[in-house]
């Protein structure tokens, strides 16, 4: 190529590996069951809680780690892992003004300005570090409307009976191995309830910052909205980079009851480790919703670019008649990086509708399948679903992959799937660079037009950033 | 119109190009004056595209010899989106697709970044619909074409269109256009060269690879230059292209022999 070949050029380092140095009280590395209770008792929880976590514990102990994802990784030692870690900073602060200032830096260093004067004026923020929340801004505007954002912990001492009622409800303690293991020792996360009819004023936001070295991160999220309510809610990820890899098994868990509407956009940016595949974070996740109620919607939108592994599958369970399911995806692959994500779709009600679009980006040597089952079930008469899965290739080590499976009990239903292969060609580059557009630029234009349709479906904040965002990871990737 | 006193904008000395190690370019001499029309003819596979985008600057073409100067200055070292912003435009043989980048969104940034070039203002994405309307018109294209993806879907017509459209939005001091003739209606060749007339100016210069003196009836060539084995091997006045059409290129194989080029 040309003298500048972006070939030449060296990627852009990630800009959020720094290691903030703060005191935090960790337990021994290990788990057991006195490591379940110890999590429990630290955080001063109710019974119920104690034996949930119990219950998924042993539980875990029977299940086996699955291997059926197109990835590869070496065995996790998970007698290796700190399950619990927070900075010393006990009682959660009344006033920001309170908060350890290396926190607040931490976070403005991030882009995530906490404090009154700086924080963003429509989007409400839960800054969650290392598994435990330090702050949440505009609570008392939001607690105005009735609408509850927290912390999980808060949420467990404040609203038990809201906790107990629906926690585990959509993700079974036992689902899988993964949620298994975070229902027994998950530390924070964030917790959201928009009561009947209540449309939620502004954007909710949580933003999740691993900095340990050798802590795994189990967050738990739960967002109830009741009849009629609605709710927009992002979540943004970032870590350090160390050349070790960190375990993120997080779970999230929605509800929307009649005619009540959850859109869920996720901008993942985990450390994913350098070019030649050493560190970053095994991001195994389970995130699900269910649309209990007639009429509800549940809309995904997931930018993921991070992450040495990515396993997620974040999916809809259409219980109520005329519910909808939506799934809009960008995952990005660079370098060694690996991803293995898609959705579920189960029609269960009559009506309901889904539509799944996945937009796959395989650069360098990284591998990315989407894997998606949509599922029909008997009841489930006049269900319609269409699935879109592109992808698109950069350079020729890159490898895309799609797994698509379709099951269906109800023939009075129909599914329609679309799928395409693209590599972006040098000739495209240079047709675009012929008309004194540069290379970088030319790169990012034909990414962002290949995901048009799922930046579309972010909130307007963020949609700039996601597609920053992309040009940034691609930088290098291409020549 | 030849003047000799107008400005050198081209001149290509010797050179010398090769693709995969395998040269093709085996030293083209040309020299290009503000306000002339090159045609440059000669049988398929004889350089003539290479020769183009050897001059746009595409990364698999690798120079090997020779120079080649834009208004005095090293083009070789320049980018190719440098070479663009600078003036140099190519309308290319085969313009390809690139779908999801919206064809008007396109057009706006090339066109800005041209413009920043020459220090004009940035045109918003009001003013630029305005603009770029005015200019469909020197291609008599249908707006509906802005709102597509670039190139995606296009006749063949269509595409070549759309090169015109672009160098009427750039207005580009020197203009390659490898081709832009072959696969047009006569309707559409006619509106072409119209465009391409109404574009020329004293200032500026073409040079337009063709097969066909159709083209040349209607842009009037001020020299006429043969491609063969990589070299220019003859060049004469617009009735070259005449000659051509009665005698083809059977005189060229005499010639190379004769050079002791085989
Ligand atoms: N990228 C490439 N890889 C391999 N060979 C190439 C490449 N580009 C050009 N060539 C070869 O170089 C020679 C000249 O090709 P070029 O396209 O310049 O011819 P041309 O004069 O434009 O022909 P035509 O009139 O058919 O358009 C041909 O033999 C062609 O096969
Ligand atoms: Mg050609």
């Amino acid at each position: 190529m040309t003298s500048t070949s972006t070939r030449d050029l060296v990627s852009q380092p990630y800009k959020y590996g720094f290691v903030t140095e703060i005191e935090t009280d960790k337990i021994a590395k290990g788990l057991s069951e006195d490591v379940v209770r110890l999590i429990s008792e630290k955080k001063a929880e109710p019974d119920f809680l104690l034996q949930f976590r119990l219950k998924a514990f042993r539980h875990w102990l029977t299940l086996e780690e699955p291997d059926w994802a197109a990835l590869g990784y070496p065995p996790i030692d998970y007698q290796d892992i700190v399950y619990y870690a927070a900075p010393k900073q006990q009682e959660k602060k009344a006033s920001l003004d309170e908060v350890d200032p290396k926190l607040l830096e931490t976070f403005d260093k991030l882009g995530i300005p906490l404090s009154e004067q700086k924080r963003l004026s429509n989007v409400a923020v839960d800054a969650v570090f290392d598994s435990v929340s330090i702050a949440t801004t505009y609570k008392e505007k939001l607690a105005e409307h009735g609408v509850v954002f927290c912390s999980f912990s808060e949420a467990v001492k404040e609203h038990p009976d809201l906790i107990e009622r629906y926690l585990g409800t959509v993700v079974a303690s036992n689902d899988n191995y993964f949620a298994a293991l975070n229902s027994a020792v998950f530390s924070d996360g964030s917790f959201v309830f928009i009561p009947k009819g209540v449309e939620c004023p502004m954007e909710l936001s949580t933003y999740f910052r691993i900095n340990s070295g050798d802590t795994g991160q189990f967050e738990r999220t739960l967002i109830v909205a009741e009849e009629g309510a609605s709710v927009s809610y992002l979540e943004g990820c970032t870590a350090p980079m160390f050349d070790t890899n960190q375990l993120h098994a997080a779970v999230v868990e929605l509800v929307a009851l009649d005619d009540a509407s959850i859109k869920y956009s996720t901008v993942q940016n985990w450390y994913a480790g350098d070019e030649n595949g050493v560190g970053g974070i095994y991001n195994f996740v389970t995130k699900r919703g269910q649309c209990r109620g007639a009429r509800s919607r549940i809309s995904w939108t997931q930018v993921e670019t991070g992450s040495a592994i990515t396993w997620k599958y974040p999916s809809c369970v259409l219980q109520g008649a005329d519910s909808v399911g939506e799934f809009y995806s960008v995952a990005l692959t660079n370098n060694r990086q690996q991803a293995d994500t898609g959705t579920k779709m189960v029609h269960v009600g009559p009506r309901t509708r889904s539509t799944i679009v996945s937009k796959g980006i395989s650069a360098g040597h990284s591998s990315n399948s989407y894997r998606g089952l949509v599922q029909i079930g008997p009841g489930a008469s006049g269900a319609r679903n269409y699935s879109q899965c592109d992808s698109m290739l950069i350079g020729d080590q890159a490898g895309a992959n799609t797994y698509p499976y379709i099951r269906s009990q109800q023939p009075d239903s129909a599914v329609e799937h679309e799928a395409s292969t693209c590599r972006i060609s040098e000739d495209q580059l240079f047709y675009l660079q012929s008309r004194g557009i540069g290379f970088e630029e030319a790169v990012s234009m034909m990414v962002s037009g290949f995901c048009r349709d799922v930046f579309n479906q972010l909130p307007m904040e963020f949609a700039a950033e996601a597609d920053k965002l992309l040009a940034l990871k691609l930088e290098g990737s291409v020549g | 119109m030849i003047r000799p006193d107008a400005e050198l904008l081209l001149d290509i000395s010797d050179l010398h190009a090769s693709v995969e190690d395998q040269p093709i370019l085996k030293g083209v001499n040309l020299q290009v004056r503000a306000g002339e029309i090159h045609a440059v003819m000669g049988r398929n596979g004889s350089g003539k595209s290479t020769l183009s985008k050897v001059l746009a600057g595409h990364p698999a073409y690798r120079v090997t010899g020779g120079s080649v100067r834009y208004r005095g200055d090293d083009l070789l070292t320049l980018e190719p989106e440098q070479r663009a912003r600078l003036g140099v435009f190519l309308g290319f043989q085969y313009p390809v697709e690139i779908p999801g980048v919206s064809n008007l969104e396109f057009l706006r940034v090339s066109t800005n970044a041209r413009r920043e070039t020459q220090g004009q203002e940035e045109l918003d994405t009001f003013d630029f619909e305005d603009h770029v309307r005015e200019r469909l018109k020197v291609v008599q294209m249908d707006p509906a074409f802005l709102d597509r993806s670039v190139n995606q879907g296009f006749s063949g017509g269509e595409k070549k269109r759309n090169e015109i459209l672009q160098m009427a939005l750039l207005e580009p001091v020197v203009s390659i256009l490898d081709e832009t003739d072959s696969g047009l209606d006569i309707d559409a060749l006619r509106i072409v060269a119209s465009g391409v007339n109404q574009l020329s100016s004293p200032e500026t210069a073409s040079i337009l690879i063709t097969h066909y003196q159709r083209l040349l009836d209607e842009i009037t060539p001020d020299y006429v230059h043969v491609m063969a084995a990589g070299r220019i091997l003859r060049t004469g006045g617009r009735e070259l292209a005449l000659e051509l059409e009665q005698i083809g290129y059977d005189w060229v194989d005499e010639q190379l022999a004769a050079e002791g080029v085989v």
